[in-house]
């Protein structure tokens, strides 16, 4: 890695965690030029990066690769709803025939070492045949047939089929728990900000997250330290869905399976937040990933557990009101024996 | 219209019923004796006459009552808050005895607990407190007054490490997998961490609540996965063909599976503990099933026993026969080598031996055992 720069080409820099990671790597030191690419330019300061306003589902991604000499292509244009890009035919004809651009791009570059993907533990899917914890090994019970899921699945086997192809470029697949914090907007951030949450009744769901800055702190740290192989990346611990809405301190309404589709689809038309049916599964059963990996094989720590990065996310977000918790708050004040043993250790 | 007839309502200003002269048909009701009419006509008089003694004087004139009133519009305005306050430290006391005031904030700060989230689930959605404080003390009268459970070998379970607990399965509802949880950690101390079928975390409430009682999807990944973590892992490897056969064929052991449990032991080299369930088999006798509703459904099998459809809920109250439970001697498998898991010969002779071992020792307690019920 001790060259006189690396020229990092990224993807996807008109949303806001694309613009921030190409801001951070242009930052690096080792770093000695970043190009942000998407279709339409970027709404915050890009900073040093350089930006080019060309669509990667058509041939001039490669032109640019090749004319700037990149050797380093972060690919996180992988967009998980239709409504921001307008439709499901246009996100799908992103994600999957962009993707297949940028790789066939990146096949015809002599000079490209690096390929980082940023792809996501959707893959794996949500059933109630799944094992607890999935490994990078695992695949999904039920192959996807729709949506983001499909599309991600897809992106993965062309992935694959570029690095069979060019076994000289170190290619990184990260699969990414829910990325979460206070600046993301995200399908399930969007869940979480609604003002009354929708559940599904009789089921709790097992989650992880990943906090936003661990994102960019885990895409940088794959150009560093170049590393092939996939690796699923999430915090520590788990969060019940239940846990989490208690946190959050806002009222649910637990509906039946069929009923939280229907209310997602009205939410959706009305573009508060997007239920789509992977969601709604991921809602109902949940999912875990194992992340041996990536501490043994890439290195990486997570700076915050699934439980701060949730914290962190729901810091802002005012309570609308816990009345449970204030009795009981009010109670344990009122009593006039102090509790003897700190919370937590008086269970078996 | 001319020939309406009047229908009077009220008294027309004469004493009402009950104050005038004859008494209504209530108080010919209440009277002590005789107001009933007797049997045989013969008697006749003497009812009359037994019956005209508690008859109520007549009545001149309506007595005046005075208006019953009270100073305070609302009772709770009159009772003061030293009382409440006294009245709640009682009421504390006798629920949660001499020491309720540290008892009582600590249910409080397990409240709350639960109320904010601020608990924690291991990966597989294992909520420890809760299973200990809800589950366990809901099911343990019923483990210990309805079904007597008597356990026997507990010797056998490994204090610490890990280790699969097979047992047989019977009892039409996986009542036994429940039993089994309670008596082992009251036992041991230990949670035992039950292998479900898929079946199970499809259904709402059901799902949530395995989970939340530690159970985990019967795949061998899983398996693996805690009994590397050095878990105490049950299996019921009959599955449906257990819980679901016919009362006719009670202790009758079904297949085996595949033997996938074996091979996740092998693999891990782990103990394979064999438990042997008395009792669970008469709970719901099974007598007969609806195939076209339970395939209509989704579900293995619709249960008809003695009293289920037939009482409504009322059947659903298990019969109470007397369990015993028997923990058998432990298989080793950390001897044989890493292939082993893999070869199907092995793995089947383990199986039988797991197998034949519960068919044996059910035998034995079935001779031991005084009746069904005792």
């Amino acid at each position: 890695m001790g060259s006189a720069g690396r020229v990092v080409l990224v993807t996807g820099v008109s949303r806001d965690l694309g613009r921030r990671f190409a801001r951070a790597a242009a930052a690096d030191p080792d770093v000695a030029r970043v190009i942000g690419v998407d279709v339409v330019p970027p709404r915050g300061d890009i900073g040093d990066v350089s930006f080019v306003r060309a669509d990667i589902r058509n041939p001039v991604i490669a032109k640019v690769i090749v004319k700037e000499d990149v050797d380093t292509v972060v690919h996180m244009s992988v967009i998980a709803t239709p409504g921001s890009a307008g439709g499901r035919n246009t996100m799908k004809e992103l994600n999957v025939i962009g993707t297949m651009q940028l790789l066939a791009a990146c096949q015809k570059a002599p000079g490209l070492r690096t390929l980082v993907v940023k792809s996501t533990t959707t893959v794996y899917g949500a059933s109630s045949r799944d094992p607890a914890m999935f490994t990078e090994d695992m695949e999904p019970r039920r192959a996807p047939r729709s949506g983001y899921a499909k599309d991600v699945a897809e992106i993965e086997g062309y992935v694959r089929g570029f690095a069979r192809r060019r076994p000289d470029v170190c290619v990184t697949l990260l699969r990414a728990a829910n990325v979460i914090g206070p600046h993301v907007t995200s399908p399930i951030t969007s869940y979480f900000r609604l003002p009354v949450i929708p559940t599904v009744l009789g089921h709790d769901a097992r989650m992880q997250f990943l906090h936003e800055q661990d994102l960019l702190e885990l895409l940088l740290h794959a150009i560093r330290s170049e590393v092939p192989g996939t690796f699923n990346v999430a915090g520590d611990g788990l969060l019940m869905l239940s846990q989490a809405l208690r946190r959050l301190g806002r009222p649910t309404v637990p509906l039946p399976p069929f009923a939280v589709g229907n209310v997602g689809s009205i939410l959706r038309s009305a573009r508060v937040a997007d239920f789509s049916p992977e969601q709604t599964a991921f809602l109902t059963y949940g999912r875990g990933v194992d992340t041996t990996r990536m501490r043994t094989d890439l290195g990486f720590e997570p700076a915050f557990t699934t439980d701060g990065a949730f914290a962190d996310f729901s810091a802002p977000l005012a309570a609308s009101g816990r009345p449970a918790e204030r009795l009981l708050a009010g109670l344990a004040d009122r009593l006039p024996a102090a509790d003897p043993t700190p919370a937590g250790s008086d269970r078996g | 219209m001319a020939d309406a007839e009047v229908i009077p309502i009220g008294t027309r200003g004469r004493p009402g019923r009950g104050t005038g002269t004859a008494p209504s048909s209530a108080a010919r009701g209440l009277a002590a004796n005789g107001a009933r009419p007797a049997p045989k006509p013969a008697k006749k008089q003497a009812p009359k006459k037994q019956s005209a003694a508690p008859r109520p004087k007549p009545v001149e004139e309506a007595v005046v009552r005075e208006p019953v009133t009270t100073d305070e519009p609302t009772p709770a305005g009159g009772i003061p808050a030293a009382e409440w306050l006294a009245a709640f430290q009682q009421a504390a006391a006798e629920v949660f005895g001499e020491e309720w005031e540290p008892q009582l904030a600590r249910f409080l700060a397990f409240l709350r607990r639960r109320v904010t989230g601020d608990y924690v689930v291991d990966e597989y959605g294992f909520d420890a407190e809760v299973t200990e404080r809800f589950l366990m003390a809901a099911l343990r009268p019923i483990a210990q007054k309805w079904f007597r459970i008597e356990v026997r070998g507990v010797e056998n379970i490994p204090a610490d490490g890990g280790a699969l607990v097979v047992s047989n399965h019977s009892g039409t509802i996986p009542v036994d997998g429940l039993m089994t949880m309670v008596s082992i950690h009251d036992e041991t101390g230990r949670f035992l961490r039950p292998l479900g079928a898929d079946l199970v975390f499809r259904l709402p409430f059901v799902g949530s609540m395995a989970r939340r009682s530690g159970a985990t999807l019967a795949c061998s990944e899983d398996a693996e996965r805690m009994l590397r973590n050095g878990e105490l892992v049950g299996v019921w490897p009959e599955g449906f063909k257990g819980i679901g056969k016919p009362y006719a064929e009670r202790y009758k052991l079904q297949r085996f599976g595949r033997g996938g449990f074996v091979s996740a032991a092998v693999r891990t080299g782990v103990p394979i503990v064999p438990l042997s369930v008395v009792g669970a088999e008469e709970i719901y006798p099974l007598v007969g099933n609806l195939p076209s509703l339970a395939r209509l459904l989704g579900v293995p099998y619709i249960p008809i026993t003695p009293f289920f459809p037939l009482l409504g809920p009322l059947g659903l109250v298990p019969l109470p026969s007397k369990w015993l439970l028997e923990f058998g001697e432990p298989i080793r498998t950390d001897e044989f080598d890493a292939g082993a898991a893999d070869d199907p010969m092995l793995v089947f002779n383990i199986t039988d031996q797991v197998r034949e071992t519960i068919q044996q020792t059910l035998y034995t307690l079935l001779m031991q055992r005084q009746s069904v019920f005792r």
